[in-house]
């Protein structure tokens, strides 16, 4: 059954429970997003280091199990990325909820790949892609430090 | 009213969704379509088609009279006292852009206040809104109670010297809650202010009566009123729309075009510019009498019992909480159910063919004072049952078990 594939435990664990879900003291680099056909919101808080690694993330926000169990998943597995690893990594979930079957970066670790290949369920359903792919986009924007709300 | 030959009515019905059988919940979004209104688009193309009010030869006489038949038509639905009172829109949001931009223009200066409801959807607030930055005018909002519901005197303590029009909703699109605009409308009248009623939900599902209501502008949806998309009606008295300034200029609103100037047609051309929504206009008609046979109070007394049952079995099952209890309310039961997310319940709905609408309905406002970020909203038309209803709180224990899991 679809339904299971999309609601896997794993997605209802992060989303009733998300992981870095707080206002994260001391970043410095952050983006909202927004999205107004259903109300969801996200705000990533970014900790960059000198040599361009993530050394904290967090975010904040309200919106469905898919769109908060994806920003928790996230940030879960941006922490000490570089940059460049960061955007790989976001292409990459980017192209598989769109169409590729698996995720091709060699950056993560099994464990790390099944967790986030748990999101792939939402493929079926289009209408909530965006749930998934939100925080995403606006880790992105936050790299960039646009500032500006991301209504994707 | 025997419920199994008005269902046979609507061909959406016959067919599975995605294996299920339909159970739509979303008529306040937007209504399925009987078989005679899709037939009216047909045939009209294939046997009838020429555009209207231009040329003389057969076809395009012929249409015209079908096309004012549907204003016609209109005119004796809501009991208004002149068709010219009836204009054809693209949508009700077109007919509240109409009179917030014309009523404006002439009427609005700096400092001016409009009182809406914190109920009102997005459409009876954004073309008002506009004015704020045009005009300078201030708009107010008169507040919604506990119930859901906003009381005559929640608007009489927002009227001042300033206000200049109420623009209130018939029927909240969200707590279902029925405003008395009969008694609005006569308060506003004691002040010497217009009434404009966003008449999107009340339309469908209400009898209308614009001699008893007294309103001066009624906006009105065909697409939730089991007739086409991309039509509207503004009902206005005639003494506005002699005295507003024409909405948009184009073909067929004019009488004069010289040069050095140009002088506008008559009622109801004035505000018909450019090609109109023909077919679209002839197969209303036939939602009209649609709705004729069948009885506009019987569907009235129908659809209460029907939201009652709704009500009272979303009641009993404890994980759901209503948003709203209004004395007087329409067909629609908005809910949100114990840590589920409305779009996850509507995900999980959709997968046993209930259609559900879940965001906030074009009502920040409303969704924002409740510190709702999204609800849940289960809507009636004239072809749900009881066992819709069944079929609804069984799929929302379903979202219960795939939770909890």
């Amino acid at each position: 059954m679809e339904l299971k594939e999309l609601y896997q435990e794993i997605i209802l664990d992060h989303g009733k429970n998300p992981r870095n879900l707080k206002k994260s003291d001391n970043f410095n680099k952050d983006a909202a997003g927004h999205n107004p056909l259903c109300g969801d919101k996200v705000h990533v808080f970014l900790k960059v280091d000198e040599n361009n690694k993530i050394s904290d993330i967090a975010f904040e926000g309200s919106g469905c199990a898919i769109s908060m169990a994806s920003a928790s998943i996230m940030t879960d597995l941006m922490k000490e990325k570089k940059e460049v690893e960061v955007r790989e990594l976001v292409d990459d979930f980017l192209e598989m909820i769109k169409k590729n079957p698996e995720l091709k970066s060699k950056i993560l670790a099994e464990d790390e790949k099944t967790k986030l290949m748990s999101l792939s369920g939402v493929k079926k359903y289009p209408m909530r892609v965006k749930c998934a792919t939100m925080a995403w986009h606006t880790l992105t924007s936050a790299m960039q430090n646009s500032n500006k709300e991301k209504s994707d | 009213m025997n419920i199994d030959n008005i269902k046979k009515q609507f061909p959406i019905f016959d067919n599975k969704v995605q294996n299920n059988d339909l159970v739509y919940l979303d008529s306040a979004n937007s209504s399925q379509k009987p078989k005679v209104v899709v037939d009216r688009i047909y045939d009209f193309y294939t046997k009838e088609f020429s555009n209207v009010g231009r040329s003389v030869h057969y076809l395009a006489v012929a249409a015209t009279n079908l096309y004012e038949n549907t204003r016609t038509l209109v005119q004796k639905y809501i009991n208004a006292s002149d068709p010219n009172e009836i204009v054809f829109t693209k949508g009700a949001t077109e007919a509240i852009n109409l009179v917030a931009n014309t009523f404006g223009q002439k009427f609005l200066q700096e400092g001016d206040e409009i009182l809406l409801t914190e109920l009102e959807h997005h459409s009876n607030y954004v073309p008002w809104h506009y004015l704020r930055r045009s005009k300078g005018v201030k708009i107010k909002f008169a507040e919604f109670n506990s119930d859901g519901e906003v009381t005559i005197e929640s608007i009489e303590k927002n009227i001042t010297s300033k206000t200049k029009m109420i623009a209130i909703t018939h029927l909240s699109n969200v707590t279902g809650a029925i405003l008395p605009i009969k008694e609005i409308t006569r308060l506003a009248h004691s002040k010497n202010i217009p009434v404009l009623v966003d008449g999107c939900q009340g339309a469908p599902h209400l009898k209308l009566d614009m001699q008893d209501i007294g309103c001066d502008f009624y906006a009105i949806s065909c697409h939730k009123m089991y007739g086409p998309t991309g039509l509207g009606v503004l009902y206005a008295k005639k003494k506005w729309l002699d005295a507003l300034p024409p909405y948009q200029g184009g073909g067929g609103m004019i009488r004069e075009v010289k040069k050095e100037g140009i002088t506008f047609g008559d009622l109801p051309n004035k505000y018909e510019a450019g090609t109109m929504a023909t077919a679209q206009v002839i197969a209303f008609g036939e939602s009209i009498k649609f709705l004729n046979k069948i009885g506009i109070e019987n569907i009235e007394a129908y659809e209460s019992q029907l939201t009652q049952y709704g009500e009272e079995v979303l009641r009993k099952n404890n994980s759901v909480k209503l948003i709203g209890s209004p004395k007087n309310k329409g067909s629609v039961l908005s809910f949100t159910l114990d840590g589920i997310h409305a779009h996850d319940i509507a995900t999980i709905l959709d997968e046993d063919g209930v259609a559900i609408r879940a965001g906030h309905h074009c009502c920040q406002i409303l969704h924002d004072k409740l510190g709702l970020s999204a609800t849940a909203r289960a809507s009636l038309g004239v072809y749900n049952t009881k066992e819709d209803i069944d079929k609804l709180n069984e799929s929302l224990n379903k979202c219960k078990k795939i939770f909890d899991r």
